[in-house]
């Protein structure tokens, strides 16, 4: 062993680890089924997060075939696309809310935090920190296991009755009453539980990271000094760990007022329906800046390392997103601005949100400061975080104008919201996915990705998500109301125009699984750091791939 | 409308509005898009049923297609006809628009310079800066700022939306899956609201009314509308008695959910010279049609409120000498220059379906 205490020796060297015991793997099924391993974690909930992507990609497909043109074209199609042959025109709409609530479900449960958590978080956490795995590995692999009966919950929810027909038909918000007394059929039960295992799962994973995050640095590895990325799955372990109980108490009260008479969300025996949705965004709120912070951190690695210079105003950047998952706990209710509350609540919920705008700018700018100055070289990754940084800003300014509490109710439950989310996470989260696949892909493979396939994906993407999302803001303003399966003839040309946005964008992601596969069967060997002097993190010093255990002698930081 | 920055944006994409895409009018071409079936507690069949429906009459006046709906092609906000959504509009075209956009050019801008001037073909050796305290408080603080000038009239327009002047009439809106009820309770009138299916729609049954382009556009018409006087202060007392549904009436930025078990108040006063017919939706998903429970508002003038009033019944609280019979008398809208068109309340033509 000839590693010495300064892991920046490594560099270069392949990985003198990877002789000894650290590269002895496990036969095929202990390894994957029982598997302790951060990074073989790690890349199952990337296989994971790639499945269920394709499966909400394809409902959000079926989605758009339908709104290409008014009146229903799909819904009475064969299942799944449509409610099946013969069935009644109210199965045929019921169908299409079990598509938007799956849709919903399945990306922000089943594919972003899979992804970027699970997977980005598992593998390169404890790589960027210096540590030979997850504090509790066996805890880690529980909880990628709980998502696959969730996931399975999920999905089979939608063979079995919902009320007016099969599935759950409720949005991904289950509000009461609509999913208790407005939903018979044991679907929604079905979807309440489904959440239930992916809440656990996540505690699970939040309690690990913290843990790992707080006691498993290497020597001299400080909190000050922790790459952006682990500050960012810190803070959103936290965001996990507050708000997913409340959501878990929510939607148990929601199967005891559907299953046991309780009334906790119906008037006529004192309860509320205002209060599931108070308790529904108290998590709601916190859990879209758990889609986004990750992504906030692999932006600022992947800006950092192309432009070859050390992240800008590094502790600002840090404390912003702290910022943000503080603040993100005190303006859910701006999710609810026409549910008639109170003036002095909306002024409150206004105001805060508003806040919210302050610790975003400062990263973007910061973004920008640390590409100005830079010698910035533009491969598939740094495209990627670009495209964020701009689209992420488009879908952040239109926040702003939601905010308003007085001018949110016209654009409340239109498609200026639905561009509005969709360009902060479709195009914001998503594109900081991409950007971080093709980032790490050498890494994890040791094998590197197409760059000219990793170009035309990112740009036919960047064209079609534009396209799809650009113009719902012209819809919202003429009032295309959400969830609706039809609309009035004078809203088609923006609609068809996204619906064409949605095939390009399509046809991009074609391009990526042609580039992943054509990479893992015939990419070059990817040698330990591909991108030059501006990779400065720890998982640069190992082999591409790393070891299967690293650091059996940790790396000091100085 | 005043969306220069995004009709800038879309000219670079080589996109241009189609007005003459799709007219408002335009029927749908499929049978099966329009209105579902059974849950109808038809209210249009009790009373006036057996009169033809004349157009241009009061509660059926003929629609403009150029306000209080939906337009092809167009991308700004819906014209307002209300004191609150013309300050709300104002407020958004004139301050919010132009900033975000000003905000996202400016982010493209240095994004695209920084991008061009530190490329690595012309900056080589990057530099090592990564603070600078000023510049870090000057972009903490002018967004602070620029927020600040937006919170303030943002908050004024709060506070006149929670101050309603004395109301002249009130409406009790109820939500149902899937149509609306409207009250006059001070006039003890009462009705519900359809949506109209499309001719050729396969639920339809004989001698059952379907829509016309005098209703109003499809998916958006409704058999009855609220009527409501010009110029006065209506208040709208808004519940639903099943699940959650929402009021929502775009031309007049009025949107506000239909809570069961709960009362919602909110309150609009129309334009004295804005007679016409507004559409809006139920804005909260409510189950299998929830697309399909349009809202309509017929503004007239008071003279025609309350002889509209008298056609349904209602007692006028003013106990004017017996409000003439309402329907024949009535003026067309002034907005509205059609001819003035009937449809016989059972449709002959609608046995030629299927």
């Amino acid at each position: 062993m000839s590693t010495t205490a300064d892991a920046l020796h490594l560099k270069g060297h392949g990985a003198p680890d990877a002789h000894h015991d650290a590269d002895h793997k496990p036969g095929f099924f202990v390894r994957w089924f029982m598997s302790t391993n951060h990074k073989d974690i790690g890349t199952l909930y990337l296989i994971f997060a790639i499945f269920a992507g394709i499966i909400g990609g394809g409902i959000s497909g079926i989605m758009r075939a339908e709104l290409m043109h008014p009146g229903i074209q799909i819904l009475t199609q064969a299942w799944p696309l449509g409610a099946g042959a013969g069935a009644t025109m109210d199965e045929a709409y019921h169908h299409w809310n079990v598509l938007i609530t799956a849709h919903g479900l399945i990306m922000v449960f089943f594919m972003v935090m899979p992804a970027m958590i699970g997977g980005f978080g598992n593998w390169f956490v404890p790589l960027m920190i210096g540590a030979p795995d997850m504090a509790f590995p066996r805890m880690n692999n529980i909880s990628f296991w709980l998502l696959i009966p969730s996931f399975a919950l999920l999905l089979g929810s939608s063979f079995v009755s919902g009320g007016t027909g099969l599935g759950a038909g409720n949005g991904w918000t289950l509000y009461a009453p609509l999913s208790t007394t407005g939903s018979t059929g044991p679907a929604v039960d079905m979807a309440i539980f489904s959440l239930h295992l992916a809440g656990a799962s996540s505690i699970l994973g939040a309690i690990n990271f913290i843990t790992t995050i707080f006691n498993m640095r290497a020597p001299g590895m400080t909190l000050h000094k922790m790459p952006l990325f682990v500050w960012s799955v810190l803070v959103t372990a936290f965001l996990l760990l507050l708000s997913l109980p409340v959501l878990a108490g929510a939607i148990t009260m929601l199967l005891t007022d559907r299953n046991f008479g309780t009334t906790f969300f119906d008037a006529s025996g004192g309860g509320n329906v205002v209060l599931y949705q108070h308790l529904f965004w108290f998590f709601g709120h916190p859990e879209v800046y758990i889609l986004i912070l990750p992504g906030f951190g692999m932006v600022s690695q992947i800006v950092a390392t192309f432009s070859r210079k050390p992240v800008f105003g590094y502790l600002g950047m840090a404390y912003a997103m702290v910022a943000i998952g503080v603040v993100g706990f005190v303006v859910w209710a701006h999710h609810m601005f026409t549910t008639g509350m109170n003036v002095n609540e909306k002024m409150y919920f206004t105001a805060a949100t508003m806040i919210i705008a302050v610790p975003t700018g400062v990263k973007i700018f910061s973004w920008i400061a640390t590409m100005w100055g830079g010698s910035i070289s533009f491969e598939t990754p740094m495209l990627w975080a670009i495209g964020f940084i701009f689209l992420f800003t488009v879908g952040g300014v239109t926040g702003v104008v939601l905010a308003n509490g007085g001018v949110d109710n016209y654009m409340h439950d239109t498609y200026y919201v639905v561009a509005h989310f969709h360009y902060v996470l479709s195009l914001g989260a998503v594109f900081a996915i991409f950007g971080g696949f093709y980032y790490w892909f050498p890494k994890m493979s040791g094998k590197m990705y197409n760059e000219a396939l990793g170009k035309l994906h990112f740009f036919v993407m960047f064209i079609g998500v534009n396209l799809i999302f650009f113009p719902q803001h012209f819809l919202g303003l003429q009032n295309m109301a959400r969830r609706i399966p039809d609309y009035t003839p004078a809203l088609e040309y923006w609609n068809r125009i996204s619906t064409i946005g949605y095939m390009i964008t399509a046809a991009g992601v074609l391009v990526f699984f042609v580039n992943i596969l054509w990479s893992l069967a015939a990419g070059k060997k990817a040698p330990d750091n591909p991108w030059g002097e501006g990779a400065t993190t720890l998982e640069w010093t190992l082999s591409s791939p790393p070891p299967f255990h690293q650091y059996s002698t940790l790396p000091r930081i100085d | 409308m005043k969306l220069i920055g995004w009709a800038i944006a879309l000219a670079a994409a080589g996109l241009t509005p189609a007005a003459a895409q799709a007219p408002a009018s335009s029927p749908t071409d499929n049978a099966a898009a329009a209105a579902p079936a059974a849950a109808a507690p038809a209210a249009a069949a009790a009373s006036p049923a057996a009169a033809p429906i004349v157009y241009g009459s009061v509660g059926h006046q003929i629609p403009n297609p150029k306000i209080g709906m939906p337009q092809a092609g167009k991308i700004g906000i819906e014209e307002q006809v209300t004191p609150i959504g013309h300050e709300a509009e104002h407020f958004h075209d004139i301050w919010l628009m132009p900033l975000i956009t000003v905000i996202s050019i400016f982010v493209l801008v240095l994004l695209a310079w920084t991008m061009f001037r530190y490329r690595r073909g012309a900056n080589p050796t990057p530099s090592r800066n990564s603070h600078n305290t000023t510049i870090e408080v000057i972009w903490t603080l002018v967004p602070v700022l620029i927020l600040v000038s937006i919170a303030i009239p943002s908050i004024r327009l709060l506070r006149h939306q929670y101050t309603p002047p004395p109301a002249d009439v009130t409406v009790k809106v109820t939500g149902h899956q899937w149509y609306w009820t409207y009250e006059y309770p001070d006039y003890g009138v009462s009705f519900d609201s359809n949506i109209l299916k499309e001719k050729g729609d396969a639920t339809l049954k004989p001698g059952d009314r379907f829509r016309t382009d005098n209703d109003g556009p499809p998916l958006l018409a409704a058999d009855e509308r609220m009527v409501l006087p010009a110029g006065k202060v209506v208040k709208f007392i808004i519940t639903a008695d099943d699940v959650i549904h929402s009021f929502s009436v775009p031309a007049f930025w009025t949107k506000l959910d239909a809570n069961p078990g709960q009362l919602n108040e909110t309150w609009v006063k129309v334009d004295a010279d804005k007679t016409g017919v507004y559409f809006g939706q139920c804005s909260e998903l409510c189950g299998a049609r929830h697309g399909f429970m349009p809202i309509n508002v017929e503004v007239v003038t008071p003279q025609q409120f309350e002889q509209w009033i008298a056609s349904k019944g209602g007692k006028l609280a003013s106990a004017k000498p017996a409000a003439a019979p309402a329907a024949a008398a009535a003026t067309p809208a002034a907005a509205a220059p059609q001819p003035v068109t009937t449809q016989p309340a059972t449709n002959q033509a609608a046995t030629a379906q299927n």
